[in-house]
C-alpha cells in the first residue's frame, strides 16, 4: 500500500507539468484550431525568466571589508547586491531566497506578451494553412526560441534552488497514519502539485464564471455564429492565446527547482505533452488534465523495480504505448468531443 | 530514356552530371586560400550529401506524394543502420549483404509500424510515428542493449565471427567496409596547381546508388501509382467514394519510403561502421523533415537540394568562428568592424541552427514550395521579363 501511494505521489509533479502543458496547448487548439509545436519552447521560457529573475536578484557591486586586507595588504572586497542596499541585508537575502516564486509575479506579464506577439506576429497568418504548414512553421518558431536561448545562457543546466525552507523531504507516510520512513517526499514537490491544481482551478474557473471565458467557450464551440453577433471573437482568442503561453510559463517557472532548466527541456516535455493530448481528446480541456495526471502516474508505477524486473525497459516506452493503444482503439481520446480532429 | 519523358531524363542526366564531378564543383578555391573552409569538397561530408539525399528522396515519397508528415522516420535509418553492422559483425565486410539486409529490415520494420499508423491521418499519424520511433530509440538505448550496444552505439571487434571474411587484417586489425576488394574508404588525390580534388571510393559508391533510388523515385512520380499517391493527398474521400481503398497505396508508400530510409541507414554504416541509437531520436526525423521542405515538398530534385543545403551548412557555417569573421571585415573601421562581427556572430559557429531555424520559418511562411519553387518564381520573373521584351520587339499584336 506504502509503496502504491509513493508512486502515485511521484507521478504528481511530472504529472502536474504535462498537464499544465496539455492544457496550454488544448487552449490554443481548442480556440484558434493550431497545433502549436512551439509550446515547449514557451514551458522553457517560463524556466528562463525564473532564471533571469535570481540573477537580477542577486546583481551585485563590490564592498571593502572593514579591517581586513588579503595577502597583499589591498582591502578585501566581498560582492553585495543590490537588493541588499535596497532592503536590508535579512530582508535581501530573504528576496533572493524566495526568487523562483516570486518570478511567478515576473514570467506572468513576460510570457502573456510573447504568446500575444507570437499569435498577432506569426500564427495569425496561418488559419487557413493546413495542419501540417501549422505544425512545421511552429516547428522552426521552437528551434529559434530555443537557439536564442542557449546563446544568451549557454547550453548547461542552470541549477535554480528552491526557497530553502521547502528543501528537503518530508515523511508523508507518518503524517497520514503509516509507518514513518515508508514514504519519504520532497516538500517542492508538493508544492509544485499544489501549485497546478491551482493553476488549473484557476483556468477552469476562468472559462466557466467570467462573461469573458463564457464567450470564449460560445466561440470554441461555435467561431462563426459567436463572430456574427458582433462579438470581436479574434481579439479574445489572442488573449487566450497569451493564457496558454502564461499556463506553460508558469509550469516552467515553478518546474526549475526539480530539474536544472537547460535550453532543450521544452522539447522533451512537448513531445510527450503532445501525447498526452492526443490521449486525453483533441481538444477537451478537463481530457487534458486527466490524461496528464494519469500518464505522470502511469509513468511512475511503470519505473518501479518490481515492474521493470517483469517487463524490462517499460518504464521507457509506458507513455507511448498507451498513446498509440488509446489512439487506435478511441480515436478521440479519453474525453474528446465527437467529431473533433477524429479522423 | 530509360522510360522517362525528355524533361526527366535531363534532370536525371544534370544530378548525375553534378553528383559525378562534384569533388571539382565542391571545391572550387585552391587549398590554403582565406576562401578554403568554404569547399565541402572532402569525402566524409560528399558521402553524406548524397546519403541524406537518399533518406530525404525516400521521405519525400511519402510526405511529397501522400501528405502524410511522418515524425519518426529516423527510426527506420537507425534500424538500417544496425542491420548492416551486424552484417559486418557476422557475415563480412562486403556492403552488398549490409545493405540488403539494411533494406530488408527498415522495410519489416515500415510494414509494422505503417500498418498501424496508417489508420489514422493528419496530426495523429504524426504522433504515432513520433510515438514508435522514441519507443525505438529508448528501446534500443536501454533494454536492447546486447542488440544495439546501447550507450557507447554498436561497433566492431576483433573477435567478430565474420564467417565468410577474417575477422582481423593481416596486421591484427578490423577490416574496413568494402565492395569487392574497393575499399569504401580508399581515395585518389588529384593535385591541380594549388587544388586537391579527393575521389573517394564510398562517395562515388554512394553516389550510384542515389542515382538509381532517384532514377526511381522519378518512376514512381510519375507511375500510374504515383498518380494514386497524389490522389490520397488532394482528397480521400473522393477517393473511398469511387470505391477505392488508399489503405494498401498509403502503405506501399510508407514501406518503400522506410526501405530508402533503410537504404541510408546501411551506407551509412558502411561508410563508417558503427551505429548508434541519436540517428533515431526524433530530432533526427524532424531533420529530415527540414531537409525535404526547405528543398521543395513533393519536387523532384527539391529533397536531395535540402538535403545538401543543411549538411553544407552543418559542416561549413558551424566552423566559422570570430576570429574568421574579424578577418573577413578587416578592411572596415575597427568600431564597425566589431559592430557587424557582434552582429552576425550569433547566427554562426555554434549558433548555425538559429540561422537553420530562421531559413526555414522563412521558407514555410514565404515559399512553402522550398528552394524549388523559389527557383521557379525567379525563373517566371526573367521569363515574364524576356517575354515582355519580344511582345515589345514584335509590332504584331498577341492575338
Amino acid at each position: 500500500m506504502d509503496a502504491i501511494i509513493l508512486q502515485i505521489l511521484n507521478g504528481l509533479d511530472k504529472g502536474s507539468a504535462y498537464a499544465l502543458i496539455a492544457l496550454g496547448l488544448t487552449l490554443i487548439f481548442g480556440t484558434l484550431g493550431v497545433v502549436n509545436f512551439a509550446h515547449g519552447a514557451l514551458f522553457m521560457i517560463g524556466a528562463f525568466c525564473a532564471v533571469t529573475l535570481s540573477r537580477l536578484l542577486s546583481l551585485s557591486h563590490k564592498v571593502e571589508v572593514p579591517g581586513a586586507v588579503d595577502f597583499l595588504g589591498n582591502p578585501q572586497m566581498r560582492d553585495v547586491p543590490y537588493i541588499y542596499d535596497l532592503f536590508g541585508e535579512s530582508l535581501g537575502a530573504g528576496i533572493i531566497d524566495w526568487a523562483v516564486p516570486l518570478s511567478i509575479l515576473f514570467a506572468i506579464p513576460v510570457m502573456i506578451l510573447i504568446g500575444v506577439i507570437m499569435e498577432r506576429g506569426l500564427i495569425k497568418h496561418f488559419y487557413k494553412r493546413p495542419h501540417a504548414d501549422q505544425i512545421l512553421v511552429t516547428f522552426g518558431l521552437a528551434i529559434v526560441l530555443q537557439e536564442v536561448i542557449k546563446y544568451y545562457y549557454g547550453a548547461n543546466p542552470i541549477p535554480t534552488p528552491a526557497p530553502s525552507a521547502f528543501v528537503g523531504s518530508f515523511d508523508f507516510g507518518a503524517l497520514v497514519g503509516f509507518e514513518p520512513r515508508t514514504i519519504i517526499y520532497p516538500y517542492w514537490r508538493l508544492v509544485y502539485f499544489a501549485f497546478a491544481a491551482l493553476i488549473i482551478g484557476a483556468v477552469f474557473a476562468f472559462l466557466q464564471f467570467t462573461t469573458f471565458g463564457m464567450v470564449v467557450r460560445a466561440g470554441m464551440a461555435d467561431r462563426e455564429t459567436v463572430g456574427l453577433l458582433g462579438i470581436n471573437i479574434d481579439k479574445r482568442f489572442t488573449i487566450m492565446f497569451g493564457l496558454a503561453a502564461a499556463v506553460a510559463g508558469l509550469a516552467g517557472v515553478m518546474y526549475t527547482p526539480i530539474n536544472s532548466p537547460n535550453y532543450h527541456m521544452g522539447m522533451d516535455f512537448l513531445v510527450l505533452s503532445f501525447v498526452v493530448v492526443v490521449v486525453g481528446g483533441m481538444g477537451s480541456l478537463p481530457g487534458a488534465v486527466l490524461a496528464g495526471f494519469l500518464l505522470g502516474i502511469l509513468e511512475s508505477f511503470a519505473s518501479m523495480r518490481e515492474v521493470i524486473a517483469i517487463i524490462p525497459g517499460i518504464n521507457q516506452v509506458i507513455i507511448y504505448l498507451v498513446a498509440i493503444v488509446i489512439l487506435l482503439t478511441r480515436p478521440r481520446g479519453l474525453m474528446g468531443r465527437k467529431g473533433v480532429m477524429e479522423d | 530514356m530509360f522510360g522517362l519523358d525528355k524533361k526527366d531524363a535531363s534532370l536525371l542526366l544534370i544530378v548525375a552530371a553534378l553528383v559525378a564531378f562534384a569533388p571539382f564543383l565542391l571545391n572550387p578555391f585552391p587549398e590554403g586560400s582565406a576562401m578554403a573552409q568554404f569547399n565541402a569538397g572532402y569525402p566524409d561530408l560528399m558521402q553524406r550529401f548524397v546519403i541524406f539525399g537518399i533518406f530525404a528522396i525516400g521521405f519525400n515519397i511519402l510526405f511529397g506524394l501522400t501528405g502524410y508528415l511522418s515524425f519518426g522516420h529516423a527510426a527506420f535509418l537507425g534500424v538500417g543502420s544496425y542491420a548492416a553492422v551486424w552484417m559486418f559483425k557476422l557475415l563480412s565486410m562486403n556492403v552488398i549483404p549490409a545493405i540488403v539486409l539494411a533494406v530488408a529490415t527498415a522495410g519489416v520494420f515500415a510494414l509494422i509500424i505503417g500498418y498501424v499508423s496508417l489508420r489514422r491521418s493528419g496530426i495523429y499519424f504524426s504522433i504515432l510515428t513520433l510515438a514508435f520511433a522514441q519507443m525505438s530509440f529508448a528501446l534500443a538505448y536501454s533494454v536492447l542493449t546486447p542488440i544495439t550496444g546501447g550507450e557507447t552505439g554498436l561497433q566492431l571487434a576483433l573477435d567478430d565471427p565474420r564467417i565468410f571474411g577474417s575477422a582481423t587484417t593481416a596486421d591484427g586489425n578490423i577490416p574496413v567496409p568494402g565492395f569487392f576488394g574497393l575499399e569504401m574508404r580508399d581515395s585518389a588525390e588529384l593535385v591541380f596547381g594549388s587544388w586537391v580534388f579527393t575521389f573517394n571510393v564510398g562517395y562515388y559508391f554512394a553516389a550510384i546508388i542515389m542515382l538509381a533510388s532517384f532514377y526511381l523515385s522519378i518512376r514512381i512520380f510519375r507511375s500510374p501509382f504515383g498518380m494514386m499517391l497524389r490522389a490520397v493527398k488532394s482528397n480521400q474521400q473522393r477517393l473511398n467514394y469511387t470505391g477505392l481503398n488508399p489503405r494498401p497505396y498509403t502503405l506501399a508508400a510508407f514501406v518503400i519510403s522506410g526501405m530508402y530510409a533503410g537504404l541510408a541507414g546501411g551506407l551509412m554504416a558502411s561508410m563508417d561502421p558503427l551505429a548508434g541509437a541519436e540517428r533515431m531520436f526524433w530530432t533526427a526525423s524532424g531533420e529530415v523533415v527540414l531537409m525535404t521542405i526547405l528543398g521543395g515538398v513533393g519536387t523532384l530534385i527539391g529533397p536531395v537540394l535540402g538535403a545538401g543545403l543543411i549538411k553544407y551548412m552543418e559542416n561549413i557555417i558551424s566552423k566559422i568562428n570570430s576570429d574568421i569573421l574579424h578577418s573577413w571585415f578587416a578592411f572596415l573601421p575597427d568600431g564597425l568592424e566589431d559592430l557587424i562581427v557582434a552582429l552576425i556572430y550569433p547566427f554562426i559557429g555554434k549558433g548555425w541552427h538559429l540561422t537553420l531555424g530562421i531559413v526555414f520559418m522563412l521558407v514555410v511562411i514565404f515559399l512553402p514550395g522550398g528552394l524549388v519553387q523559389g527557383g521557379q518564381k525567379i525563373a517566371a520573373m526573367f521569363g515574364r521579363k524576356k517575354a515582355e521584351k519580344t511582345e515589345n520587339a514584335t509590332t504584331e499584336p498577341a492575338e
